[in-house]
């Protein structure tokens, strides 16, 4: 089979994605690569947990008393149900339902946006209201940026997923991109993952104390 | 854009290489520019060699000392050692596999731009207020409390360089795992594959820690965050946990490589099979395993316990073990074979004594307690240039000899090649062994000068002289480099003529294509193999057909570019009010590039059979 050739539903193979040598080997790259962000994520908590509740004096806001269940309960369903669309996104994928893939890939892109929305609503609040910043202490540096960096690699995969959604957009599925839009929902899985460790690690765990 | 009907001017030369995906040339680029780090690394040497060969010596100052040390220290491991061996991985490995290029074509001239660019970087500090001075470790209580921007070029440079290391590092493990020729199973894959192989995989879980550490380090220094900052909560051993995460699994992505190349030198010139092939294999992977579990052994002193220390103690010493098993093997590999002394081999048969000389200084090292004494002195020093130049520089100097006929159809002289090594190893242990007894005499690492009769006087001298050997044999390398090229006598296949593995069985330097017809692989050693059942090449696995191949692209080189722009924004951002505006610019090129690339289709183009067969005469049968 070759990238340039046409497909029908019938003709579609059952594994798209690895289909071309360009395709198997993106697929076990991009594993790899996710191998890699494993260990990253697994710094920044190690060194979040090092680093929690220090602050210089007693007028520090601590993790107890920051966070607030609803808004981080909110976040967690925008994002799991997100990983759950890109899920069927990538069932259609396989079923060479072009249309359907695009659209549930849009929501994906939605419920990612919003994720992102709230993160910033929640942030914003935490600076007003308790000034705990990215510079206020060691506990404000090391949440920022564990959670911060999350939040970057979402934004990054809504600007991918949507690049790829528009440049396809005219000419549907081929061997050629059907290995970029699995590639990519690998990809917001690994973040609804390492959430799922943030909410855990950093909001339940903080609010126990 | 194929390289078959190349233009040969100059400039499209130089084109050529600025957009190249072609990994033989990548490695030509990657030979390049590691060896001029290697030259600069080796200058800062010799000026550290030149300020101690006497006592309060003034030939430079303390400060600029400490920015010399730094810079040493930072380039050689970064900038020359690593890069150096990206060069034969990229020049052989698809070759020892029967692959006719890396899995990821576009990522490897990416990977080598980010570290060309990083590495620019990070040595620019020179000319803009003052190169880093805290260490190639960087310890956070010393780099916090460093002036200057020197700290920043450092951090930056080194996280644009390292996502070049990381990207590379995945690609050849796509590449070996994925592009085998048919029959090269795992267990037939030669040693400095299976090498290249598993420090890859150590790169990918090695190198994020040091992302990381160094993301933390750049907020601090430039956006104000405190994960350092012992008055705001911060806590600096936070920073070495991270460094020596990395930096342990680091020493041995450079040592096991040369330890492939190593074995395909001994098995080479003892015309036998290597010894013990699957424990080699079994004691790579259980280095690269064990090399995780270590990192502690360097902060003995930091006051992590005596619980912590002892288990870091044991673990350390238990890599003794795997090692010394590749010690045996490749002395079993040599024991009845009949031994060709090249200057390949020369620096094989030396590699054992030293290597194994920093091998007994590592385990004395390893035991806790008697680090206490040993740490921070010129016997660590001593230590890590036994394992790093016995061990790695060795690995590359062979290399060099042995695989230049390979990459530029020429062999280097081996004349010229025994005096280098026989200078270079002379040099190389009247340089750092007397500095075991520096530092057992209390010495300690790092001083940029010491009082007259105190003992170190006649050895630190020693230690210099010894040094000006090894700057001797490095410039007759390059004199013999610019001999050979300027002659340019060009040889066959394989031109050592005991060739065993793959890339033998093709034209040096192969045809862009590597290998017409994709081999057929029927054991380990498989040109051996041919040999011996008195054919000359390899069984085609393959009819002869159309060949797929990618195209060249320069967006590698602006994706770099624009992280390398954008460095400068986030260095002067509080100095200067254009220096966030910089820092966007260089971004902006950087996503736009990559979108580019995105939204671009790049098919790769074929190479017709026809064309094939008149290619004929240049060779490249399988
Ligand atoms: C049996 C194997 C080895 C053992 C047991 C060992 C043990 C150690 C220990 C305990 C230290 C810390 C000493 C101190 O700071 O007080 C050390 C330092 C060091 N080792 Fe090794 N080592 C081994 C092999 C290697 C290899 C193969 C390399 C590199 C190719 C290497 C490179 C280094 C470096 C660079 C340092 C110093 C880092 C610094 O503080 O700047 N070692 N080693
Ligand atoms: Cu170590």
């Amino acid at each position: 089979m070759h990238v340039e050739d046409k497909f029908t539903a019938e003709t579609w193979p059952a594994a798209p994605e690895k289909q071309t040598l360009e395709g198997k080997n993106k697929f076990l790259g991009f594993w790899l690569f996710l191998g890699g962000e494993t260990v990253l994520f697994a710094s920044l908590f190690a060194t979040y947990l090092a680093l929690k509740d220090k602050v210089p004096n007693a007028e520090h806001t601590l993790a107890k008393d920051l966070f607030e269940l609803p808004i981080v309960f909110v976040a967690t369903m925008l994002l799991l149900t997100s990983s759950l669309t890109s899920v069927y996104a990538m069932y259609h994928m396989k079923n060479f339902n072009f249309k359907k893939m695009q659209l549930w890939l849009g929501l994906t892109v939605l419920l990612g946006f919003a994720f992102l929305l709230l993160e910033i609503y929640e942030f914003n609040h935490y600076v007003h209201e308790y000034h705990h910043t990215f510079t206020s202490s060691a506990f404000g540096s090391a949440f920022y940026t564990l959670v911060g960096f999350h939040g970057g690699h979402v934004a990054f995969g809504l600007l991918w997923i949507v690049t790829l959604m528009v440049r396809n957009a005219k000419r549907g599925l081929d061997l050629y991109n059907a290995p970029k839009f699995y590639v990519a929902s690998l990809y917001w899985h690994f973040i609804d993952v390492v959430w799922v460790f943030i909410f855990t690690v950093v909001y339940l765990m903080g609010m126990v104390g | 854009m194929s390289t078959y009907a190349q233009k040969k001017g100059f400039g499209a030369t130089v084109w050529d290489y600025l957009t190249t995906v072609d990994h033989k040339k990548i490695a030509i680029l990657y030979l390049i520019a590691g060896g001029l780090f290697f030259v600069l690394g080796g200058l800062e040497a010799m000026f550290i060699r030149i300020q101690l060969a006497v006592p309060n010596n003034d030939f430079v100052s303390a400060g600029l000392y400490n920015e010399i040390l730094t810079m040493h220290g930072t380039t050689m491991i970064f900038l020359a050692a690593m890069p150096l061996l990206f060069a034969f991985m990229n020049a052989i490995m698809p070759l020892q596999i029967g692959a006719r290029d890396v899995a990821f074509p576009f990522v490897n001239a990416l990977g080598f731009w980010l570290f060309f660019f990083g590495g620019i970087f990070l040595n620019l500090s020179w000319f803009l207020g003052g190169a880093p001075d805290a260490g190639w470790t960087s310890y956070a209580s010393l780099s916090m409390a460093s002036e200057g921007h020197g700290i920043d070029f450092y951090a930056l440079g080194l996280q644009i360089s390292g996502a070049g290391t990381l990207m590379g590092g995945i690609n050849f493990l796509v590449t070996i795992i994925n592009m085998r020729a048919p029959g090269m199973t795992y267990m037939r894959m030669p040693l400095f594959t299976w090498s290249t192989f598993v420090a890859s995989a150590l790169i990918l879980f090695a190198f994020p820690p040091l992302t990381v550490g160094l993301f933390l380090l750049i907020f601090d220094r430039m956006f104000g965050s405190n994960f350092f900052d012992v008055a705001n909560g911060g806590n600096t051993v936070i920073w070495e946990h991270l460094f020596w995460i990395f930096g342990h699994p680091e020493v041995y992505i450079l040592v096991l490589p040369a330890f492939g190349i190593f074995s395909e030198i001994f098995a080479t010139f003892s015309r036998k099979r290597l010894f013990g092939y699957s424990s080699m294999v079994f004691a790579t992977v259980l280095i690269g395993f064990l090399g995780f579990m270590v990192w502690a052994h360097h902060m003995f002193t930091t006051g992590l316990g005596p619980i912590a220390n002892a288990i870091f103690a044991v673990a350390t010493m238990a890599i003794a073990v795997p090692t010394g098993i590749k010690i045996f093997n490749w002395l079993f590999t040599m024991w009845g074979g009949s031994i060709k002394f090249t200057t390949p081999m020369l620096y094989a048969v030396a590699f054992i004594p030293s290597f194994v000389g920093g091998g007994v200084t590592g385990v004395m090292l390893a035991s806790a307690a008697a680090d206490y004494q040993y740490h921070d002195s010129y016997f660590v020093v001593a230590h890590f240039h036994y394992v790093i130049v016995g061990g790695v520089v060795f690995g590359l100097l062979a290399a060099t000899h042995f695989y230049w006929p390979k990459m530029f159809g020429t062999m280097l002289n081996e004349t010229l090649g025994k005096i280098t090594f026989w200078l270079f190893l002379i040099g190389f242990h009247l340089t750092f062994f007397i500095q075991h007894f520096l530092g057992l005499m209390g010495m300690p690492r790092r001083i940029f000068t010491f009082l007259p009769n105190q003992g170190l006087d006649a050895g630190n001298l020693i230690s210099t002289v010894g040094a000006f050997f090894m700057a001797i044999a490095t410039l007759i390398l390059l004199y013999n480099i610019v001999v050979t090229s300027v002659k340019n006598e060009k040889v066959g296949n394989d031109p050592w003529e005991d060739g065993r593995t793959l890339e033998w069985a093709i034209p040096s330097p192969p045809p862009f294509y590597n290998f017409k017809q994709l081999p057929l692989v029927r054991g380990l050693d498989p040109l051996w193999i041919e040999k011996m059942e008195g054919k000359k090449t390899m069984t085609p696995a393959e009819p002869l057909g159309d060949i797929h191949m990618p195209n060249n692209s320069f967006t590698p080189f602006m994706i770099s570019l624009g992280l390398f722009v954008a460095a400068f924004g986030a260095l002067y951002r509080e100095d200067y009010h254009w220096g966030v505006m910089v820092l966007i610019a260089g971004l902006g090129i950087t996503l736009l590039s990559m979108f580019v690339r995105s939204v671009k289709d790049d098919h790769g183009f074929h190479i017709h059979k026809e064309d094939l067969l008149n290619d004929d005469d240049k060779g490249g049968k399988a």
